[in-house]
């Protein structure tokens, strides 16, 4: 299997070192498998809507083609008190209609952005309150020291006040409150390279290049056609057919396929997101399983039994045909906090894992329902599969139950009432940092105090959850990275989680279009261009 | 006439309430709407919030009876996913499936209705054996299938034609068409010929098998006794009298062409109702799907009460028996 990642990436990096002005007109025309909900920034917190509209808007800061934080609309900051930060903001820059930017606008995005209907509420909560200085400097303060702030500011993307105040826009579209059929919704007005000409959702969306954005970019690229395409063999089809330059995802079982056709080819790397496997460890009996009367997931022997019953090169080979990572740590490389040293996998040794198991009193196994989603992540119901027939080796035997995502989130999550004993799950941390993960997927379950509200299992160690705390307001860097590492390691000496793989992105590019395939699997047109 | 149209209205509109009840109760098992509608660092406050507001915590009845009093008024209410109101959902996407149905129906009876009579005539016949075969393949191969085959040889191999969407579109007041541009033309071709093909093959098998029974009979015998020419037997009198089980089944098919354009809509990303209904039920969207299948039950409904009245203008029996 040929990986062109490299040489894709070095040809973007060339061509931004020395961009050319644009001179001919250029489309783009690209397919992804889900739609483009809304236009509105705050409506709906989901990578593909923010990614596709982080072309349109922007936020003070912006996610260079490494996910590294670079400045956008915000030129400088620093941090005046542990809980002030100072933004210095671009000057000159307008939206769409000509407006000028400005503090106000920052101001007025936040408070949308908090407000009725909006789903970045979680994101915006990072900040307490806004000052603005002057119309180009704004005073954001904490409700705690965040060393992370910035990841989030990426994704709160700033409006125009002066043009929602006129539209009747002033908060996120959403369905529950009365501002249902909002301008915004179908309208953009941002300050990024693209404006969007033509929005029809979920038939099509078609972008064209802002003529008086302020920044420069490697793109060539004039105009975008979006279309999503659901079934994976028409969106195949459709690139191999040369009518469009790029589509993605595309199976894995398909980049054969790819590599076989001319004029174009697949392109893969590793996503930042971490396929694992949770086991209830919660409560007093399994929900699902023969063995009543006790857990045997509470007992660490049985645990430590599943992480060496699972072959992970097995699955990387027979499943994700070589494309995938296997990982020992729930954070991949590209997240911040990643330890190299932890990422070894559990050994692969069932003779091991079979003594393991008698000697926690179950030397004939024991049957246990696995819940496993089977169109959510690359290969999901086969891996499922695979991790059956691998613990069936060591006499453990998995009731596999496979459903669409829409049934098995609402089985395993807190409406479901958490109901699972063995599940696979897969998890991006939005702010590309550990402390992401910890607070979501390792802190105890405290649903009121929204705290491991998807730690499904409820693995639970105070000790952890003590280190979570400190490392959510650490300023120093390295003593916050100690502390991830210490609360990793335990994590991972108490067998809390079964870390199987990053999956891969598994994109299809026609000769002569080189894009940067961003480790959390969006697009950005900045870097699309077409020889 | 006006009281049997009556009767037929008040049994379409319990037929259409039953449909909406079943439909209604199945969303349940479709999956939780909320997942699909928020983030996943979304707090577990909002997430309840929003249930609340939607009415997802009332009782089952609560919620078809508001949902049915609203569609007794033509209020589909707003889609969970885009926000915007379902019926404007619907109306953007009706042209798209209508002009696809309608050009496979065509499609199926002018080279349906032909074949069969040629297949009923010349049963020996080089062409006919190759007809009936054909028709095998339309018949059991999935329209899944075929819709993939013929994207691979059409689109990818040959590049003659788009292998997916609908083209550009012209705008007529409230409706969009793709009849008058080209690319719009070659985007209906793979489409409606996948789409057509079961029907097709259907009817060219019906017309046969009625042809192949008029024609034993007497008065035909007696026709051709008379020494009228073999077109006007064939024609005039043979097809003339298959025609009341074609329009039948024509009829029927026309709704399952409209309601079963679903897979053929989504393997060519048709931008139509039923791509727009599969995406819902992924999106567990339920006011989407409600009104969909309301639609389409409607649709059969109305196709149904047309198909009567039609037997009416074909079989005279049907006249004078109603004259009771």
């Amino acid at each position: 299997m040929k990986l062109r990642h490299g040489i894709l990436a070095a040809a973007a990096a060339a061509t931004f070192a020395f961009a050319a002005p644009v001179v001919k007109a250029e489309t783009f025309k690209f397919a992804f498998q889900g739609n483009l909900s809304s236009l509105d920034p705050h409506s709906l917190n989901e990578t593909f809507l923010l990614g596709s509209l982080n072309n349109v808007y922007e936020g003070l800061v912006l996610y260079d083609d490494n996910l590294a934080v670079i400045p956008a609309l915000a030129v400088s900051w620093e941090i005046i008190e542990p809980t002030k930060w100072k933004f210095n903001l671009r000057k000159g820059v307008k939206f769409h209609n000509g407006n000028d930017f400005t503090a106000a606008d920052v101001k007025f995005s936040w408070e949308r952005a908090i407000g009725e209907g909006s789903d970045q509420i979680a994101r915006a909560s990072k900040i307490k309150s806004i000052e603005i200085v002057d119309d180009y400097t704004v005073i954001l303060e904490t409700p705690a020291p965040n060393p992370i702030l910035t990841a989030d500011l990426v994704n709160i993307y700033i409006m125009d006040k002066e043009w929602s105040e006129e539209n009747k826009t002033t908060s996120a579209t959403s369905v529950s409150a009365d501002n249902s059929g909002n301008y915004a919704n179908l309208n953009e007005n941002g300050t990024g390279p693209f404006k969007v000409d033509e929005h029809k959702a979920d038939v099509k969306t078609i972008f064209s290049k802002y003529d008086g954005y302020w920044g420069t970019m490697p793109s060539n690229v004039t105009r975008v056609e979006f279309t999503p395409i659901k079934e994976a063999a028409t969106r195949v089809a459709a690139l191999i057919s040369g009518e469009l330059d790029l589509v993605y995802p595309v199976p894995v079982q398909d980049w054969k396929r790819l590599d076989e056709a001319k004029g174009v080819k697949p392109l893969a790397g590793p996503e930042a997101r971490t396929i694992f496997l949770g086991m209830d460890q919660g409560r007093d009996e399994l929900l699902h399983s023969n063995i009543k009367g006790k857990n045997p997931f509470k007992d660490i022997r049985v645990r430590q039994a599943f992480a060496h019953a699972l072959n992970l090169d097995a699955i990387k080979k027979k499943v994700m045909r070589g494309a995938a990572t296997p990982a020992g740590l729930m954070v991949a490389p590209q997240i911040n906090g990643f330890i190299p040293e932890l990422n070894t996998p559990y050994a692969y040794d069932p003779a091991k894992s079979k003594e393991l198991l008698a000697a926690a009193g179950y030397p004939d196994g024991f049957e246990v329902t696995m819940d496993c989603p089977n169109d959510r992540y690359v290969n999901d119901e086969k891996i499922c599969q695979a991790v059956a027939s691998m613990l069936a080796k060591v006499g453990v035997k998995i009731d596999l139950l496979a459903q669409t995502k829409s049934k098995y989130f609402g089985k395993v999550l807190k409406d479901g009432g958490y109901d699972t004993s063995f599940y696979l799950l897969g998890w991006t941390p939005g702010t590309i940092d550990a402390e992401n993960v910890l607070s979501s997927l390792i802190a105890c379950k405290k649903v009121e105090a929204n705290a491991g509200l998807f730690n499904l299992g409820n693995y639970c160690n105070p000790k952890v959850d003590a280190l979570t705390a400190k490392i959510g307001s650490e300023t120093d860097q390295a003593k916050r990275n100690a502390m991830i590492k210490e609360a990793f390691t335990m994590v991972k000496d108490e067998v809390g989680y079964l870390p199987l793989h990053q999956q891969p992105l598994s994109w299809g590019v026609r000769d002569g279009v080189g894009v940067n395939q961003r480790a959390d699997n969006v697009l950005d047109f900045r870097y699309v261009v077409i020889k | 006439m006006v009281s049997f149209l009556f009767k037929r209205l008040l049994q379409s509109i319990i037929v259409m309430f039953t449909v909406a009840l079943i439909a209604f109760s199945m969303f349940r098992f479709v999956g939780d709407p909320i997942n699909n509608m928020v983030g996943q660092d979304t707090s577990q406050e909002e997430r309840d919030e929003l249930r609340e507001k939607l009415g997802l915590n009332d009782p089952f009845v609560v919620q078809f009876l508001r949902f049915a009093g609203n569609a007794a008024v033509g209020d589909f209410g707003y889609s969970y996913k885009y926000k915007i109101p379902v019926s404007e959902m619907i109306a953007e996407r009706m042209p798209a499936t209508l002009e696809l149905a309608f050009i496979s129906a065509i499609l199926s009876l002018v080279v349906g209705i032909p074949l069969g009579v040629y297949t009923a005539l010349r049963r020996e016949g080089i062409l006919s054996k190759i007809a009936m075969a054909m028709s095998l393949v339309g018949v059991s191969l999935p329209t899944f299938l075929i819709g993939i085959l013929l994207i691979l040889f059409f689109g990818v191999v040959l590049r003659w034609l788009p292998t997916f969407g609908r083209g550009d579109v012209v705008e007529l007041g409230f409706w969009t068409t793709g009849f008058l541009t080209k690319s719009g033309i070659l985007s209906l071709i793979l489409p409606s010929i996948t789409l057509a093909l079961f029907q097709l093959t259907l009817i060219m098998r019906l017309v046969r098998a009625e042809m192949l029974e008029v024609l034993r009979t007497d008065f035909i015998k007696f026709a051709k006794a008379r020494g009228l020419p073999d077109r006007a037997v064939h024609f005039k009198h043979a097809l003339k009298n298959t025609l009341v089980p074609v329009i039948t089944i024509t009829g029927l098919q026309l709704g399952s062409l409209i309601a079963f354009a679903i897979i053929t809509e989504s393997v060519f990303q048709w931008p139509g109702m039923g791509l727009m209904f599969i995406q819902a039920i992924a999106d567990v969207d339920i006011p989407i799907m409600a009104a969909y299948l309301v639609l389409i039950a409607f649709f059969f409904v109305l196709i149904n009460m047309i198909v009567d009245i039609l037997y009416y203008a074909v079989d005279p029996r049907l006249r004078t028996s109603d004259g009771s």
